[in-house]
């Protein structure tokens, strides 16, 4: 019962703002794809249109084959979970659940049913007769996702739903929506701006950026072969260098800055100007001694304890700060404050990056 | 209270409670007790009041019941107190207006709310205020144009041909008490709408979406997650608009047929007409109840809880 949606050239302009621009994405039946970016950046604009509460200004939206330009929200074969769920506070929560079999007029003992059986499949059973008021919030959380649930729809939509859940909660959640969605096969469009739980469910993601979609790849790609700095800056940590671009070969190239010049993997669409070089703290190594290229001399100026992790933090002659990760398994020694060290990275695994794609407008 | 005194000083903060305590005891308080008292006393000359006659009874309000006098309700014919009647047909009539009121205002009051570009909402509500500078009699009287035999509504409706003589509008169509109801509307229609207008205005509006999402039509949407949202709005519009109906004189006055009879008229002529204080104020004081307990047994059938209204 799942189906495929495309977006293809999906334009929306408030007036003369452009919230989304020039949006292609192909996501599949049973897929789980994560919308990731900041605030503002046009995500939940994504999701209205695709559940029909604003129409694209350009571009065709399908869903399982079909244009649905023009068919009202109660038309389409989705079902959308609001940022702040909105359950209906008057109805107790087995009429919240069956609301959308109540208004297909579906007799009540079989919504009854209905009903226990998705509060079964949301782990929250005996809570039919209860009110929206009487829920904690991850208790309202499931029964959201099960009033979507109940109308079986192709897609869900969800946006930012666990943003409400503290931190247990949410990981907790997590877990639970993925399994309901492996369960259930319904594909699912998740909206969020935490890396962390767009990485953790997705089979892939979308990231955005002041309403362009700036990479489409599995997490993985995402995070370790980001296509820009944007990208980068937004699933993890870098250490940032500014040069220009020497030498650039297939694949390879070297990267002249005020700290030297370096050597790494050229981006396939790093030209021009504006590119700088990438190096995740953890890909950066720390030695006493100086290595035969990307080697970067720094006075150890902090070092903060993470758990996991430890990270520290250099100065380099410039001035600019640099951090290694080193993980907390006593396999490496923590340098003291002050002290002289290397920090180095190996060429496959720095990137030379353009910045954001933008909206042209 | 220290804040009070803070603020305006002990001489000013003393005047206001002065004269609050004035206003509450001897404008409200005092009047109403002296008809109070005044309703369980027989009417008398001047010369025998405190006199041997002038003792307490129940009299003036058992009147109420007197005078049995045909009525034909829908065809039925019956024998009825004429006072059971008029007070019957008040509450009736009253009851329509507040339907017709909340038919007219619940669109409305959804449509300022929730579609209105919110640029153009303050043109809108001032527009919708405008009536209500012009004084109520003014308002009734501007009906009686409207609907006298010769009036503009007449001239119009012949002129284009939908009626081919003019009616007498005043005397009724349906009932003898067509044009009170139109008065009795378009006097109060705003005490029904801006409640109406500020419950849907709370109303969030991802539950009308949420609601569409799930399959619902627009008039599901109303009747299940709009309307009940409302309610405690409705509840108290129509409170409002029924109890100013009920007790409206102006309207009933100024746009009554020869046919109709109000309650409010009915303790005009006791205590105007007849001089007789002391069986008006009996009836003003039964009326109270009575209305009273009809919005109670109204309340009780729509379920709706004293503190809904309170909102
Ligand atoms: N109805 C509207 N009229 C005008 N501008 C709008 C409208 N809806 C959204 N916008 C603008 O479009 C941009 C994208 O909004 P959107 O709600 O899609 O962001 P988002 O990515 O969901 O952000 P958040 O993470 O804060 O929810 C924002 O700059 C917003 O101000
Ligand atoms: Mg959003």
């Amino acid at each position: 019962m799942s189906a495929g949606i495309d977006l293809e050239n999906v334009c929306c302009d408030f007036g003369s703002f452009r919230a989304v621009d020039n949006a292609n994405v192909s996501i599949k039946p049973g897929e789980f794809f994560s919308f990731l970016g900041p605030s503002g950046c046009g995500k939940t604009t994504i999701l209205r249109m695709i559940s029909g509460f604003t129409e694209p200004t350009q571009g065709a939206i399908r869903i399982g084959g079909k244009d649905v330009r023009g068919l009202r929200p109660n038309q389409r074969p989705t079902a959308l979970i609001f940022q702040n769920l909105a359950l209906f506070p008057l109805m107790p929560i087995w009429e919240n659940i069956s609301f959308g079999l109540e208004v297909r007029g579906v007799d009540k003992a079989t919504r009854r049913k209905k009903a226990e059986e998705l509060l079964e499949l949301v782990e929250l059973p005996g809570a039919a007769d209860k009110m929206v008021s009487q829920l904690s919030g991850g208790q309202k959380q499931r029964v959201a996702i099960a009033r979507a649930l109940a109308v079986e729809p192709a897609v869900m939509l969800l946006d930012e739903p666990l943003s409400a859940l503290d931190l247990k909660l949410r990981q907790h959640m997590r877990a639970e929506l993925r399994s309901i969605q492996k369960r259930t096969g319904v594909t699912f469009i998740y909206i969020t701006h935490d890396q962390g739980e767009a990485l953790a469910m997705s089979d892939r993601v979308g990231v955005m950026s002041q309403g362009r979609i700036q990479q489409i790849a599995d997490p993985r790609d995402i995070y370790n072969n980001p296509v820009n700095g944007f990208v980068a800056g937004f699933v993890g940590e870098n250490n940032v260098f500014t040069g220009s671009v020497r030498n650039p070969a297939t694949g390879m190239a070297g990267y002249e800055t005020k700290l030297g010049t370096f050597r790494a993997r050229l981006g396939e669409l790093a030209s021009g100007e504006n590119v700088k070089l990438y190096v995740r703290p953890e890909h950066t190594l720390l030695s006493e001694t100086a290595a035969a290229e990307n080697s970067v001399p720094v006075t150890i100026s902090e070092v903060s304890f993470e758990g996991a992790f430890i990270a520290v933090h250099g100065v380099a002659e410039n001035g600019q700060t640099l951090v290694a990760e080193i993980r907390n398994d006593g396999s490496a020694t923590v340098p003291a404050n002050g002290s002289q060290m290397f920090m180095q990275f190996d060429p496959a695994r720095a990137a030379i990056l353009p910045d954001a794609a933008v909206a042209k407008g | 209270m220290e804040d009070l005194f803070r603020r305006y000083g002990h001489t000013l903060t003393f005047a206001f409670m002065a004269l609050v305590a004035f206003w509450l005891l001897a404008l409200v308080i005092l009047p109403n007790l002296t008809l109070f008292e005044a309703s369980f006393r027989p009417y008398l000359p001047v010369t025998e009041i405190g006199g041997p006659k002038d003792t307490y009874s129940l009299d003036n309000y058992a009147k109420f019941l007197r005078n049995p006098s045909p009525w034909n309700v829908f065809g039925i014919e019956l024998q009825a107190p004429l006072n059971v009647k008029t007070f019957l047909s008040t509450i009736f009539y009253s009851t329509i207006a507040t339907f017709i009121t909340f038919a007219l205002s619940y669109p409305l009051a959804y449509y300022l709310a929730k579609v209105v570009q919110p640029k153009s909402l303050p043109t809108m509500i001032l527009l919708l205020f405008i009536p209500l500078w012009v004084s109520e009699a003014l308002r009734a009287f501007a009906w009686y144009i409207i609907l006298t035999f010769n009036g503009p509504l007449n001239a119009v409706l012949v002129g284009i041909g939908l009626l081919e003589k003019p009616i007498r509008w005043q005397q009724g169509v349906l009932t003898g008490y067509d044009a009170v109801v139109i008065g009795l509307v378009y006097s109060y229609v705003l005490f029904m709408m801006f409640p109406i207008y500020g419950s849907i205005q709370s109303l969030d509006r991802n539950q009308i979406e949420a609601s569409e999402d799930l399959g619902a039509k627009w008039w599901q949407t109303h009747w299940r997650v709009i309307l009940p949202h409302a309610k405690p709005g409705i509840a108290s519009g129509s409170v409002m608009v029924f109890m100013l109906s009920a007790g409206s004189l102006l309207v009933p006055s100024v746009l009554g047929s020869t046919n109709s009879n109000w309650f409010t008229q009915t303790i005009q002529q006791w205590m105007l007409e007849s001089q007789d204080w002391n069986t008006g104020a009996a009836y003003s004081f039964l009326y109270i109840l009575l209305c009273t307990v009809v919005v109670a047994l109204a309340m009780w059938l729509f379920k709706v809880k004293l503190s809904d209204i309170a909102k």
